[in-house]
């Protein structure tokens, strides 16, 4: 493999020497989702039921909530690594290609705030 | 820019259909949807639990009925993410397979394709009917 033309490297359509690490991220956040989601979603079958009142003590434990912000951080990571391979693949346009990208990166981020901090602040016993 | 002129190699419609296409392309699909359907039912549903009370019984109110029973959004959401999440969980698995190199063998690449196709079929239809145990067993006349 060559490190392209002189030209695309000016443009800096080359590439941008970050593949094998994004590769690796996604699977290093895979195989957390492995043991995380499952866990997620057995815990919720297992509930009596989902009221406000139950699923709030469900998240007040320490370990509850230390591991459902561990899942949240980690699911919105992997899901903003797959959808930027999507973005690439089927989105052409580079300006298309940016401002969805960004998008991706507002919604991944976004919902890993909102997930994590009110898991925070029902732990913590603001909602209880 | 694409050339109109010159002829565009055939690729995907000269192929036939097999398991390792379609559950390569449902990889996609699925995780596409539990990414962003998923992904915001499960950061709106803790927004709605951390909220209050108020908050979250309109949020339970969109995905169930009266009596607190699942309706008809939360049956198609429900069910849809429960199949997504195993083909995409199945599939990861066989991902990893891949990545060590194994698993290319025609006959156990294809194997592999449909048991994840088949497994999360068979994995949601009993997690959706262990959930509805008590409404099935009433089919059957018994009361759980």
């Amino acid at each position: 493999m060559g490190n392209g033309t002189n030209l695309g490297r000016v443009r800096g359509l080359g590439s941008a020497k970050a593949g094998a690490h994004h590769w690796w991220l996604q699977r290093v956040t895979a195989a957390a989702n492995l043991f995380l989601v499952p866990w997620f979603v057995f815990s919720l079958i297992r509930l009596p039921n989902l009221s406000h009142g139950i699923v709030v003590d469900w998240l007040s434990s320490p370990l509850v909530a230390v591991a459902m912000i561990l899942l949240s951080a980690n699911v919105f990571w992997h899901l903003r690594l797959g959808l930027q391979v999507v973005i690439e693949d089927y989105v052409h346009n580079e300006s298309s290609k940016l401002g969805v990208l960004i998008l991706l990166n507002f919604f991944a981020i976004g919902g890993a705030a909102i997930a994590i901090f009110s898991i925070a602040k029902i732990a913590f016993g603001g909602a209880a | 820019m694409r050339n109109t002129d010159r002829p565009m190699a055939p690729h995907l419609q000269i192929w036939r259909w097999g398991p390792h296409m379609l559950v390569s392309i449902l990889h996609r699909m699925t995780g596409v949807g539990l990414a962003v359907v998923g992904g915001i039912i499960f950061a709106w549903w803790l927004l709605a639990a951390a909220s209050g009370e108020e908050s979250y019984s309109w949020f339970a109110g969109l995905l169930t009925v009266e009596s607190g029973r699942i309706n008809i959004v939360g049956v198609v959401l429900g069910v849809g993410l429960t199949w997504a999440f195993f083909t995409h969980l199945f599939n990861g698995i066989r991902h990893f397979v891949l990545d060590t190199g194994a698993g290319y063998e025609l006959k156990t690449n294809k194997r592999g394709a449909i048991l994840v196709v088949a497994g999360a079929i068979v994995a949601t239809a009993a997690l959706w009917g262990w959930l509805q145990c008590d409404w099935i067993m009433g089919i059957f006349g018994g009361g759980a």
